[in-house]
């Protein structure tokens, strides 16, 4: 078992879990945060995506006790349906979502990549950029008018 | 008229807000007090003798609380899986379905083929017991080409030569004489690849048994529930159809791999009672690729005969078809009454004959994957049709145009046993074209040809049948079950209304478009209809959503019911007003008498029904709610031109598609913006098979495509933009004039990609999926 303290959404858990427990199963099982999924268990598909640190991560391959004393933000922490964070307004109204099962590691996954962008993504930058995440349902050119549309917000704010 | 939430509008969608905060429901987001987990164990080899299952040190290990083998299903009178629908070969005779055990006893017959369960209080003791099931295993040669898995080892005791049946449709005796006064024919041997699925929600499942009532819960991750409840209870035995409730909350993507009954829900559900704790059972991305149901996998040689001005004469198909190890849940319907029926495309083809031939191999089962049947079909005809306008020199379109079915023509019955209601393929076509520049292409082909890069466009003018399905039809041709829908339209007291359906939504955002039929035909606000799906305790028995059918099908219930509804309401309406039905209008949700200023709303209308005062007591019962079964009289025909343009890089054979428009005709549509949705997420599963896509067995049966570093789907730097638009020419026989939109794009797109490829390349083909390894070998010869 391993000692850590960890940042979830803004609230300080010290939680003693077993050594290879990892994030993504701390977020879903311990603290019971469902909103990030898991769809592939290797990596490659993005659904678990959360944000460590202020970097977008895949919570699937990360120990919970690599986020000791860190700060997590999981789809469940940047906002409600009556206070949406832009991104995930954004996705609503690009119908940048179907079954909604890669949503929320695609929303973490753009938010990380307008914040650490310099300057302004294109389309171009924001597919590639969109590489980490698999969407089965939209093709992909919704998610990408979405993330434009709420870099553009995200920016001038 | 639409109005801003009402037919006809791109109104945003209401399970937006759960799935985009992270509060929706999937099967594994669910927990239950006391749960346990559960592991497969699953068969390393593709076939081979089970000699010996020894489960005692799994038994024993920590954490562990049971281990099952297939005995302990078969000995408490679990049976088979069942395949749903009886294909007749053409001699007459019954096809042949091999065995299909849960939990397999005597023989594993693909890599995956499930051998024991183990059952712990943790995921990982699960897995730890796993590794101790110890079988002895006689290993067998495995059957794993389609080609020629007639001629091999027979896998099955009961299926010998490997054939399920050989099937055939069409006159063809009318074929031959076709072909015999053909001025030219073209051939082709095309390849319709394997491919897996790949719901980004792996398939998972939660049962539990309540002793005291002797009932049964499963959550599921179905596309049908009542079918998974219906199957479970009268040809699996788990328990009988009313102590068995299925629900189907939140699902991710399903693209017909969760149609079908597996054998882990029903493994789960079994084995819950027996261990008396609720059991999770979530499958690996590994587990996914290995045994979620395969599909397409055709090998089929296609000949068209044309005359010497190009009209189509004849079409003779003979095609293989891989059923995989088992025959899955609807499998054998799939490369017949959805592939032979549809090779007429759009065309006036008089004479066509299709044989299909359904084989065994030790791979997973293979069974519908979004298009299920019409995207090999279509493949078939538009690969045919553009290579024969090659052939004969003539523009691709103008083939087309020559041999459409006109829309005088119509209904117009094909010569393989469909008659399609309505259609205007030359205005899909034009629009296309326009759309896509047709009339710049040569100049774009230069600028290429100038940058040593190779163009090339290729069309594809599909067709499909939706809105599955006629009962009466379905059942004449072996379907075990009616393919109507269900739906109930329940008004509350003060005039919000709840809606029933037996369709299920895993993407298609059915609350929306259902609420805004409902909401524009009742004049209530958008807000106040709400859709409840996915539990049997809840809606009437249902057959779920796949073949495009929710809306057509589905929409068309609730559309019935909706008329009940506002028929009851206004004779409640008349009473109130002291009038008669006859006299009162219902309109934007106010019922009135023409030339008088009483009026009264939906909303007053219903309270009344529920506080029944000023009432018809005497006439009508109290309330306001009302169901509706809807069985389809035909078939929808949906369908379009897709126009694919791609730039081909000779040095690395890297193939970059350029420019991709889809111009289809689904009826009258609802929503514009989910319509679109799913015309983007089809054509990219289409791309994805024309380019990407492979599931790959060995000559061991080892399935080489297992993961997502091996098996390549689309990323969103694989697909271009696209351009979409639609034609209308609405369906004659349904309340919606609706066709179905769901499985468009995944039928279209994957010929008019190919076509654009050998267009470049100047070859007559180029195998699926085009590699960029595979086509700098078409391209070097090599």
């Amino acid at each position: 078992m391993v000692d850590i303290t960890i940042t979830v959404n803004g609230a300080e858990h010290s939680l003693s879990v077993p050594d290879n427990t990892l994030l993504s199963d701390l977020l879903r099982d311990t603290l019971q945060l469902t909103g990030t999924h898991i769809g592939c268990d290797t990596s490659q598909c993005g659904s678990c995506t959360v944000d460590l640190n202020g970097r977008a991560v895949k919570s699937c391959t990360l120990l919970a006790a690599q986020a000791n004393e860190g700060s997590v933000t999981t789809i469940e922490g940047i906002g409600t349906p009556d206070d949406l964070h832009p991104m995930q307004e954004a996705f609503r109204t690009n119908h940048a979502l179907q079954c909604g099962f890669c949503t929320p590691g695609m929303i973490m996954t753009a938010i990380g990549m307008i914040n650490e962008a310099a300057e302004p993504l294109t389309a171009e930058q924001i597919r590639a950029g969109l590489e980490g995440n698999y969407c089965r349902c939209t093709g992909y050119q919704n998610i990408v008018n979405a993330v434009l549309a709420a870099q553009s917000q995200l920016r001038s704010a | 008229m639409a109005t801003n939430t009402g037919i006809g509008a791109s109104v945003l969608r209401k399970e937006d807000a759960r799935f985009i905060t992270g509060t929706g429901r999937y099967t594994d987001d669910i927990n239950l007090l006391g749960q346990v987990h559960c592991v497969f164990v699953r068969s390393p080899h593709a076939r081979a003798i089970i000699k010996s299952v020894d489960i005692s040190d799994a038994e024993r290990a920590v954490g562990v609380l049971a281990v099952f083998t297939g005995e302990d299903l078969r000995s408490d009178g679990i049976g088979d899986l069942p395949c749903g629908w009886l294909v007749k070969s053409k001699d007459g005779s019954d096809m042949v379905a091999p065995s299909h055990p849960a939990i397999a006893t005597e023989f594993v017959n693909y890599v995956g083929d499930i051998y024991a369960m183990v059952v712990a209080d943790s995921i990982e003791a699960a897995k730890n017991g796993a590794e101790l099931v110890e079988a002895d295993f006689e290993i067998l040669a495995p059957v794993v080409d389609v080609a020629t898995a007639t001629k091999a080892d027979q896998i099955h005791a009961n299926v010998p030569h490997n054939q399920c049946y050989d099937w055939e449709l069409g006159d063809s005796a009318a074929t031959a004489a076709a072909f015999a006064n053909a001025a030219h024919v073209t051939s082709l041997d095309i390849v319709n690849n394997r491919l897996i699925p790949n719901a980004i929600e792996p398939r998972a499942a939660l049962g539990s048994y309540d002793p005291a009532s002797g009932t049964y819960t499963l959550y599921a991750t179905s596309q049908n529930p009542h079918l998974e409840r219906l199957i479970l209870a009268a040809f699996v035995n788990v328990a009988p159809e009313a102590k068995l409730h299925v629900i189907s909350p939140d699902v991710g993507g399903g693209f017909g791999s969760k149609i079908f009954v597996y054998a882990e829900e029903t493994a789960v559900i079994w084995a819950t009672a027996k261990v008396g704790r609720p059991i999770k059972w979530r499958a690996d991305r590994i587990e996914s690729f290995q045994a979620d149901a395969h599909g397409r996998d055709h090998v089929t040689h296609a000949e068209l005969a044309l005359s010497e001005s190009g009209k189509f004469l004849g079409l003779k198909v003979k095609t293989i078809a891989n059923m995989g190890a088992y025959l899955s849940t609807f499998a054998s319907s799939i490369p017949t009454y959805l592939y032979g029926t549809l090779l007429s495309g759009q065309y006036k083809t008089p004479a066509i004959h299709v044989e299909v031939q359904s084989v065994f191999t030790n791979t997973a089962p293979v069974d519908a994957y979004r298009g299920a049947g019409r995207p090999e079909a279509t493949y078939v005809v538009e690969r045919l049709v553009e290579t024969a306008a090659r052939e004969l020199g003539v523009e691709p379109a103008e083939l087309r145009r020559k041999n459409f079915i006109q829309p005088n023509d119509f209904p117009y019955a094909t010569p393989v046993a469909l008659t399609y209601d309505t259609g205007d393929y030359e205005a899909s076509l034009d629009r296309a074209l326009s759309l896509a520049d047709y009339a710049g292409f040569a100049q774009r082909r230069d600028a290429s040809e100038a940058n040593g890069q190779k163009r090339g466009i290729g069309f594809s003018c599909y067709i499909e049948a939706c809105g599955l399905a006629p009962s009466q039809v379905a059942l004449s041709l072996g379907a075990g079950v009616g393919l109507f829908e269900s739906a109930e339209v329940r008004v509350d007291v003060t005039g919000s209304v709840t809606v029933m359906t037996g369709t299920h939504s895993h993407g298609q955002g059915h609350e929306t478009t259902f609420a805004q039929v409902v909401a524009d035909k009742l004049g209530i606000p958008f807000e106040n209809v709400t859709v409840v799906h996915g539990d049997t305790s809840k809606s009437d028995y249902g057959l779920g959503t796949y073949g495009s059918r929710s809306l057509v099908v589905g929409g068309s219930a609730i559309a019935k019911a909706t008329e009940k509804i506002i028929a009851k309401a206004t004779k409640i309406a008349a009473h109130m007003l002291n009038s008669t039905a006859e006299q009162v209008s219902f309109e934007d949700g106010m019922f009135k008498i023409p030339d008088s200023n009483e009026s009264l709303s939906f909303g007053e209308v219903a309270f009344s029904a529920y506080v029944p005062g000023n009432f018809p007591i005497e006439e009508l019962e109290p309330g306001l709610s009302e169901k509706a079964f809807y069985d389809p009289a035909n078939f929808t025909y949906p369908a379009g031109t897709h126009i694919c343009e791609v730039e081909i890089d000779p040095g690395t054979g890297t193939t970059k598609i350029m420019s991709f428009v889809a111009v289809d005709d689904f009826g009258n549509v609802i929503n514009p913006m989910i319509v679109e949705g799913q015309v983007h997420g089809g054509i990219t599963q289409g791309i994805g098979q024309a380019l990407l896509e492979h599931g790959v067995y060995d000559t061991d049966g080892q399935l080489l495509s297992g993961s997502y570093m091996d098996y390549t789907m689309p990323r969103a730097d694989d697909v271009p933009e696209f351009t979409v638009a639609t034609t209308v020419t609405p369906c004659t026989h349904n309340p919606l004039g609706a066709k179905g939109c769901g499985e468009a794009g995944a039928i279209g797109a994957t010929a008019a990609v190919m076509n654009a490829i050998t267009d470049a390349l100047g070859v007559k083909e180029v195998p699926m999926p085009a590699t960029a390894e595979r086509v700098w070998r078409a391209i070097s010869g090599g």
